[in-house]
């Protein structure tokens, strides 16, 4: 009962690949945009913050349709990316982890924003007068001490992308070994007669997941935060 | 040495100061609110003045006129703030490498030697700054400022934050350091036993403006205007 059988093994992979992608991917451009908001006044400010979290509050089925529109192989962005560079978001697990990202993005970004704001600036002043220009100082500094926002923003992002289930479907569609992640497969199973033992095995391995994925984040956030009062 | 003519407004409050130290150590001071770390972080590049130059050695830093200002990173002014300001991520040891580090120097394990004993801070090398008495944390952070081979030491009211007893602990430090470092010093503070114990030339610094530049009978006036 509690094994799975290759179909559901694809599943869990492919869930992974797609969450680990997503979140990689996003975390550059997470962290450039937390600091953009935290550090820097500029025109659109407050524009650039509503949309990163519109994610957040649009119904994800809206979001993926958004996406199809956009990234789709018709769309703009995806007819040029899909021309010029080569690389195809539609019914692929591509546009799985791009819709993941999305989806995933304002809660990576919340926190690291919030951790690089409560960074007391004049440590850096203090790096600038010892020799290290800005991206040293970036580096070396605000970086680690945003360490802990950084994982918790990594943690929730990864748990957003694991579990995303709307925007996906809508995106790039249920297709078994391409696109088809656990979120996909336990609807899916939960639709047909019979499936329910599926399911639910599925259902454990996200948990189990999702608890593995908390339980690292905690260990290395207190790690992180030790490092700064312990010896 | 140092020679600075500049001005900077920061809201309602003006500074308009010009001075010309001559090695050594000098002494800034002035009552709190006189201005004195503004100046200190206009002579690191931490603040661009509005109008001046500040000219060290032969190096201009900041020239407005000619639209120079040699960015705090490159100025090798050694800085030991009030509070310290170690990184509180890295260890002692890694606090005292990280201006040779970012300066692009090579390790220098005598030159480390030589700090830490100057120092004594050679048995907290393992530690985390939060582990450390205040008076251990600004003797790292003047070691951390002296390592990275300043042309030039401010040291901002870096006894400040400490409480009598580790005042009298910590100043053999600095006195040995005005002794045997030849680096030279800007030591700001509204304290004039202090100064008294360090400094040879005195700049007075008043609401923003420079109003008396001697030796250390300025610091015997401020004693009779019961200042100190």
């Amino acid at each position: 009962m509690l094994s799975l059988s290759p179909d559901e093994w694809v599943a869990v992979r492919l869930s992974l690949k797609i969450a680990l992608v997503a979140t990689a991917v996003a975390l550059p451009f997470g962290v450039a945009v937390a600091w953009l908001l935290a550090r820097k006044q500029f025109w659109g400010k407050t524009l650039l913050d509503g949309l990163l979290h519109l994610p957040l509050v649009l119904p994800p089925v809206v979001t993926g349709y958004l996406l199809l529109i956009s990234f789709g192989r018709r769309g703009p962005i995806g007819a040029f990316l899909a021309d010029h560079l080569g690389i195809v978001f539609s019914f692929r697990w591509t546009g799985a982890a791009l819709a993941c990202g999305v989806m995933g993005f304002p809660l990576l970004v919340r926190p690291i924003r919030l951790a690089i704001e409560a960074i007391d600036r004049k440590l850096e002043d203090a790096a600038a007068t010892l020799g290290a220009d800005r991206l040293w100082v970036f580096l070396t500094v605000t970086l680690p001490l945003a360490m802990p926002g950084l994982i918790a923003g990594l943690v929730l992002c990864f748990a957003k992308a694991l579990g995303e289930f709307g925007a996906t479907i809508t995106f790039v569609s249920n297709i078994p070994g391409e696109t088809q992640t656990i979120s996909a497969a336990i609807y899916t199973f939960v639709q047909i007669p019979g499936g329910d033992a599926a399911a639910g095995r599925l259902a454990l391995v996200a948990i189990a997941i999702s608890l593995a994925a908390l339980i690292a984040a905690e260990w290395l956030a207190r790690r992180a935060g030790t490092r700064f009062h312990g010896e | 040495m140092l020679a600075l003519d500049v001005e900077k407004r920061l809201g309602d409050f003006s500074m308009k100061a010009s001075l010309d130290t001559a090695g050594g150590v000098t002494a800034l001071f002035g009552p709190s609110g006189a201005g004195k770390t503004t100046l200190a972080n206009i002579i690191a590049g931490l603040i661009a003045p509005d109008h001046g130059r500040i000219v060290l050695d032969d190096t201009v830093l900041f020239d407005a006129e000619r639209r120079i200002n040699v960015p705090a990173h490159r100025r090798r002014i050694g800085y030991v703030f009030q509070e310290g300001r170690l990184f509180p991520h890295l260890s002692v040891a890694a606090n005292l490498d990280y201006g040779r580090r970012m300066s692009g120097f090579a390790p220098n394990a005598a030159e480390l030697e030589r700090i830490a004993e100057l120092l004594d801070i050679g048995h907290l090398l393992a530690r985390r700054p939060g582990k450390l008495s205040g008076g251990e944390r600004q003797r790292v952070a003047v070691g951390r400022a002296l390592l990275m081979r300043p042309r030039l030491l401010l040291l901002d009211e870096p006894l400040a934050s400490l409480d009598a007893a580790r005042k009298r602990e910590i100043l053999p430090y600095l006195q040995k350091l005005h002794d045997e470092a030849r680096v030279p010093m800007i030591y700001v503070s509204h304290h004039a036993g202090e100064l008294r114990r360090l400094a040879r030339s005195v700049v007075r610094l008043d609401a923003g403006r420079v109003t008396a530049v001697g030796g250390l009978e300025l610091l015997a006036e401020a004693d009779a205007d019961a200042l100190a």
